[in-house]
């Protein structure tokens, strides 16, 4: 529906996927009411490909993450991996095809056991799923630790000892410790300083090469994005307003939600001591805004975007957006 | 952006060279159990300019924050040969004095605006705690001060926000209240430490902006801590970049960030994925930051350094002045040769 590649083999198809979660009630006897986290998200994945999510707080990019995985369950919609319906596997079916899909989570502190050492944590996925014996266990713990450039002798020692950055590493090789075909990394990087951040990057871009894997990639951050993701898709309360190739989501973004949250970042060539602001907060996903959700902040809005909701159209080829009037005289496309 | 117009654009250091220095920090020494987290930092702030610290994790930029409100943690010892504000030494000023200063001479922002706010107290009343606390003024006159201070800051309906508890707020309204807070008592100096780290990039902007209108309507001086380079870059006038409790580099916002003289400054820069631009590989700093029981014996920066001679695992460098007041503690500017010492 949305890549129109020529010679397109998809390894993720998601279609549809959809998430409420239950807030509370209004009174004992009242309607619970109901939060669309994530609504009506489609796209795929390519194999070998990363796709970039990008979005600000709330927007619905971890949660679209975690449905990906089945990590939570989704109202509605479907997601294929593989050529397998990821939502109506049985538990069991389900555990052998985790196997082939890992995540890697922001905070290295929160996701690594503090009383097991970096060896057990790494080799953990093995003894979960029963692969190998106990000596091609430890041949594969000395072969992932110094992929991810760590020396045998971390091995030994507990979460605690490490940096950041090293916690990082440790988390890589415990989801590549299954030989994935496909990736989750949220916020995987942004816990980290720069400098470490880049050579986490780096890392994960050289993985990526050799074992031929597949990221879904979700991060706030455009810099992160723009470096690591072929193709970018931009969330806005639940929904993708515009999904695109990597260059031209970047030098001629149609979606006036990814013009701004472009011309948001600061730098000092962007002129020094201007910033450039869109009015507002991002609304409650609990009360979405009529119409087009992104209406009561865009600096070009007309009487028909608080009314009509507008449906993602290609614009270029492989380049979707949902905006009334991308392509018009109001918002020219290529917008450069 | 409607007050651009009246913005400096970098020349308050110039400016002001003549006048007293607003804040001056002379050889500060932080240290926690023998280990100094900032060890010698000397910097001047002239009134109305915008410093920006920036550094990496454990780099000691907070803690230099706090030594100058001297709000350390108690096992913190602190030492220097001169901290003066307004040429008031602080250092020897009592407990009693200080508790004048903070708040009404030097107001201060932190990173989380949940944590900083007290989630049982309305907005309203932190706010008239403030003002009651240094300014002699009835309830009444308080309350509407505090209105007066949220509308500044553009929060909607300030009447009825007083009254709400924080946790009715967003992350950003609540970022604006700490900046309400912090400068109703129009301080001479603003620390605001990582203000924007916790806000999403639309929100970052609107605050930068608005403190940089408040900035020019009240002419306070400003230290901004962060460690991301695109906001530091956009919004000081002069920075100073630390690295385990020094300062490498010393200079204009716009000399740093286009002719970086130190390489730790260069390597920052390069590890930075651009917006603007494709870039397929990342330049990296090799290794990782020594911990601070267990430095170099020469320049700090000398094992992840990529222009490091042998000189430079035993000498440690001075901050010179490599020209125009653009400082750096590298070697490399002086040719490898020890200022002083014979060519």
């Amino acid at each position: 529906m949305i890549s129109s590649h020529p010679q397109s083999d998809p390894i993720l198809v998601v279609d549809r996927l959809r998430k409420d979660f239950t807030a509370g009630k209004s009174g004992f006897f009242g309607e619970s009411h109901s939060i669309r986290a994530v609504d009506d998200v489609s796209f795929t994945i390519d194999r070998g490909e990363t796709l970039g999510l990008v979005g600000e707080s709330g927007c619905g990019k971890t949660t679209t993450g975690r449905l990906v995985l089945r990590l939570l369950g989704a109202t509605a919609g479907s997601v294929q991996f593989d050529g397998k319906d990821v939502l109506s596997l049985e538990a069991s079916e389900m555990r052998a095809m985790r196997r082939h899909m890992q995540i890697i989570f922001q905070d290295p502190f929160g996701a690594l056991n503090p009383r097991m050492t970096a060896g057990e944590l790494i080799v953990e996925p093995l003894v979960i799923h029963g692969v190998d014996d106990h000596v091609a266990r430890e041949r594969k713990l000395r072969r992932l630790l110094d992929r991810v450039g760590l020396a045998s002798f971390h091995a030994g020692r507990y979460p605690h000892e490490f940096s950041g950055g090293q916690r990082q590493r440790i988390c890589i090789a415990r989801a590549l410790a299954l030989e994935p075909a496909f990736i989750v990394c949220d916020e995987a990087v942004s816990a980290l300083d720069v400098s470490v951040q880049a050579q986490i990057l780096n890392l994960l871009q050289e993985l990526k090469r050799e074992l031929g894997l597949t990221y879904l990639f979700i991060s706030h951050d455009l810099g992160v994005v723009r470096h690591i993701s072929d193709r970018v898709a931009v969330m806005y309360l639940g929904q993708i307003v515009e999904l695109a190739p990597r260059g031209p989501l970047f030098q001629s973004p149609a979606h006036p939600y990814t013009q701004a949250l472009l011309r948001s970042v600061p730098s000092a060539a962007k002129g020094r001591k201007s910033f450039f602001t869109i009015m507002g907060d991002v609304p409650s996903a609990a009360n979405p805004p009529s119409g087009c959700r992104f209406h009561t902040r865009c600096p070009i809005a007309i009487a028909r975007c608080s009314t009509e909701p507008p449906t993602l159209r290609e614009l270029a080829p492989g380049h979707t957006v949902s905006c009334h009037l991308a392509g018009s005289p109001a918002n020219p496309f290529p917008s450069v | 952006m409607q007050a651009s117009d009246v913005r400096n654009t970098g020349d308050a250091a110039e400016n002001s060279a003549i006048s007293e220095p607003l804040l001056e920090v002379e050889d500060l020494r932080v240290s926690f159990n023998g280990a100094n987290v900032v060890d010698g930092l000397s910097f001047t702030l002239s009134a109305g300019e915008i410093l920006g610290i920036v550094g990496e994790s454990g780099s000691g930029k907070s803690m230099t924050a706090l030594s100058v409100m001297r709000l350390l943690p108690q096992n913190g010892l602190l030492s220097a040969k001169r901290l003066k504000l307004n040429g008031e030494d602080l250092l020897s000023a009592s407990d009693g004095r200080l508790e004048e200063l903070r708040g009404a001479s030097i107001g201060m922002i932190f990173q989380e605006p949940m944590t900083a706010l007290n989630p049982v107290l309305t907005i309203g009343g932190q706010i008239m705690e403030t003002v009651r606390r240094h300014m002699n003024v009835s309830r009444r006159e308080a309350r509407e001060r505090g209105i007066e201070a949220l509308r500044r800051v553009g929060i909607p309906s300030p009447e009825q926000r007083m009254d709400d508890y924080p946790h009715r707020l967003s992350g950003g309204m609540r970022q604006r209240v700490m900046i309400a807070m912090a400068l109703i008592c129009r301080p001479k100096l603003l620390i605001a430490d990582e203000p924007t780290t916790a806000l999403d990039v639309t929100v970052q902007a609107q605050i930068l902006d608005l403190m940089l209108d408040l900035q020019a309507e009240y002419k306070m001086g400003i230290i901004l801590i962060s460690h991301d380079l695109g906001v530091v870059s956009a919004f000081t006038d002069r920075v100073l970049i630390m690295y385990v409790g020094q300062v490498l580099e010393d200079a204009r916002a716009d000399a740093v960030f286009t002719h970086p003289l130190h390489p730790y400054t260069e390597g920052l820069l390069a590890s930075i994925p651009p917006v603007d631009r494709d870039q397929e590989h990342l330049q990296t700093i090799r290794g990782t930051v020594p911990p601070v029981f267990d430095l170099p014996p020469g320049c700090r920066f000398e094992p992840r350094c990529g222009y490091a001679r042998p000189i430079c695992a035993t000498a440690v460098p001075d901050l010179i002045d490599c020209g125009g007041g653009h400082r750096a503690a590298c070697i490399r500017n002086t040719g490898y040769q020890f200022p002083g010492v014979g060519q």
